[in-house]
């Protein structure tokens, strides 16, 4: 008796404690997100009361707007370049950094710096460092007899150069990854070495399997990321996507649907179908990744 | 005997070989990372003739001062294709617009009346990046937000890790897949939302959701480390008649410390550096925080560049400090969010 009541009192107190986010729940997320899930089946500018007008959307973003076309185009090429090249980048200077170099401390510290800084600041820094004519990029490959392209005057260059700035940016990785490869176990590579396996050997049996599932949620993190892409393509283009759409990013065209042209049901539908592309990456990335991500569980197991 | 010797020697040649040529890589990976920077600041201390050469119209240059009737003001120089005009302020108005006294002559140091033209409301905003308002309002916003995150995010937490009641693993299981949910699904209605509240042009937006413990990877880290605290520390203190606000409270707070101060690191820096939030419900000048100011400041009108990498370096500059204080829990919170993830 004393024991139900004792456990109906921890149950209770379990509800007071978590009841901000309960309440936090159904006001900030579940609520908008069916509300806007009716949204985005309306016409709605936010003035007037929504009208229904059910997919039509959602047939206007697949049938006729080229511009939602580019934005997914825009956004899948710029991942397509910025993904694999960070993984290579941050997980390289991991490796480098796990060599027990002296001055850990210091290097991972400057890696990590782009990471933290506001990225208005940043992109503005660039924008500079890009500049066509007077930019530091362009003055130094004058040096070298090269003609330095337009950066974010080019409807070409425009993506490059935020995939510059990512790669620059990828910090955060290279700290995971540190961390993958500082608990790989010593022993292992000793006994790679014992089977005569030299660096490479070692790398692609020993090292890769071990951080392989750190590297699969850092992909799937990036995907994420770099749909959500926003403050660097608004801030360097004043929020316009330009030149040629060039940089007109998923979340900047949700953006300027929903706040510069007052489509509030058409900006709701692209918000969902942004989740759900996520969603679905996501998806795909955990069901192949059974063919080469290694889980020591699983073979312990 | 003396092969193992070799073969160890030539290990440790190898080794050492290997290392160098880290060194060589991370230095050059690491002069790469600050080159960016070095660049600003230089061209934050440039003369500004030094920079452009080109000039564009409308552009406020170099602020200087004259003297009009005995009062001191900053002299307008604008670009204009036939010359530049010269101006000086004669009334500020609301919404960061001025009317100007337009200079019929090239101003010396002190301007005569006589000299000034009928004046004319200029829709311009002055070039100023007023870094003590903006400091103060993104302080504001951080402040509230971080405490309201940190003390709803750690109750909750402690609530899931600690007490148990029925339907606890289907709401964590909710709880976490709120992460997959990109925020922009609930954009609009929110923005709906505060503005029929009448929170427009105010920081509530920014600050009142983090009260309600809206950051689930927040509460799933410090779960995590409640998690990590021996039961029998709950157990030990119930026995003493301690509460579960007790329990909360004294016995397992004090223990969770490294990870609130993770939480509040990052806290702080999302919110000092979040600028979609800013943009979206801070239209009021006087309310713009660092970030927002600082791209209003290259805005419209394009604003000196020298000026422009000045405000950029100020930006960031708390962050970097705060980076050389606390750089320990910045990366623990890095490591567990990929490690454990």
């Amino acid at each position: 008796m004393r024991r139900g009541s004792l456990l109906r009192r921890e149950a209770i107190d379990g509800y007071l404690f978590i009841s901000p986010w309960i309440v936090g729940f159904l006001v900030f997320t579940l609520g908008p997100m069916l509300f806007s899930l009716y949204a985005s089946l309306c016409d709605w500018d936010m003035l007037h009361t929504p009208r229904f007008i059910g997919l039509a959307n959602y047939a206007t973003m697949f049938g006729h707007d080229f511009r939602f076309a580019k934005s997914l185009s825009v956004t899948l090429l710029y991942s397509a370049m910025a993904l694999p090249l960070g993984v290579v980048a941050s997980l390289g200077i991991a490796i480098l950094l796990n060599q027990k170099v002296k001055g850990l401390t210091l290097f991972r510290a400057i890696y990590y710096i782009p990471a933290i800084l506001p990225g208005v600041a940043v992109a503005l820094m660039w924008k500079w460092i890009f500049n066509p004519e007077s930019g530091a990029i362009n003055l130094l490959l004058a040096k070298i007899g090269i003609q330095g392209p337009g950066w974010f005057t080019s409807p070409e260059w425009a993506v490059p150069a935020l995939v510059i700035m990512s790669v620059w940016g990828a910090g955060a990785g290279m700290i995971i990854y540190l961390a993958g490869l500082q608990s790989v176990p010593t022993q292992l590579y000793e006994a790679a070495e014992l089977d005569g396996a030299g660096a490479w050997g070692k790398f692609r049996n020993v090292t890769l399997p071990m951080i392989s599932p750190t590297v699969f949620f850092n992909i799937v993190m990036g995907i994420i990321g770099s749909f959500q892409v926003f403050t660097t393509a608004f801030v360097i283009t004043g929020g316009a996507g330009s030149p040629a759409y060039s940089t007109l990013f998923y979340v900047l065209y949700l953006y300027q649907k929903a706040f510069k042209y007052f489509s509030m049901g058409y900006a709701c539908a692209m918000a969902w179908v942004l989740f759900v592309i996520i969603l679905s990456l996501t998806l795909v990335v955990f069901v192949t990744s059974k063919r080469w991500v290694y889980y020591e569980s699983e073979r312990r197991g | 005997m003396s092969g193992r010797g070799t073969l160890l020697q030539s290990r440790q040649r190898q080794q050492r070989l290997a290392q160098a040529v880290a060194y060589a890589i991370l230095t050059l990976g690491a002069v790469m990372i600050l080159i960016p920077f070095v660049f600003m600041l230089s061209t934050s201390l440039k003369d500004k003739d030094r920079i452009f050469t080109r000039s564009i119209e409308w552009i406020p240059r170099k602020q200087i001062r004259v003297e009009v009737s005995g009062k001191t003001v900053k002299l307008f120089r604008f670009a204009k294709s036939l010359g530049d005009i010269y101006a000086v302020p004669v009334e500020e108005l609301p919404r960061d617009r001025v009317r100007v006294a337009v200079l019929t002559r090239r101003p010396a140091e002190t301007v005569d009346p006589r000299f000034l033209r009928t004046t004319r409301v200029v829709d311009w905003n002055e070039p100023n990046f007023r870094f003590l308002l903006y400091l103060r309002n993104t302080l504001a916003i951080t402040v509230l937000a971080l405490v309201g995150q940190v003390l709803s995010c750690t109750l909750v937490a402690f609530g899931f890790a600690r007490l148990r009641f029925p339907g606890r693993g289907f709401l964590f299981i909710v709880l976490l897949s709120t992460m997959m949910l990109p925020a922009q699904v609930t954009m609009v209605p929110l923005f709906k939302l505060f503005v029929s509240l009448g929170w427009y042009d105010t920081f509530l937006p920014l600050t009142v959701p983090a009260y309600f413990a809206t950051s689930a990877f927040f509460v799933f880290l410090l779960r995590q480390y409640f998690m990590g605290i021996p039961i029998e520390m709950d157990e030990a203190a119930r026995i003493d008649g301690a509460s579960s606000w007790g329990v909360f409270s004294r016995v397992l707070l004090p223990q969770v410390k490294p990870a609130v101060a993770t939480v509040a690191i990052f806290s702080f820096m999302g919110h000092w550096n979040d600028f979609l939030g800013p943009l979206i419900y801070l239209g009021n000048p006087d309310l713009r925080t660092l970030a927002l100011g600082l791209y209003a400041f290259q805005g419209e009108h394009s604003v000196d560049l020298q000026l422009l990498m000045a405000a950029a370096s100020v930006v960031m500059l708390p962050l970097l400090a705060l980076f050389a204080v606390a750089q320990r829990y910045f990366i623990q919170g890095v490591v567990i969010s990929g490690v454990k993830g």
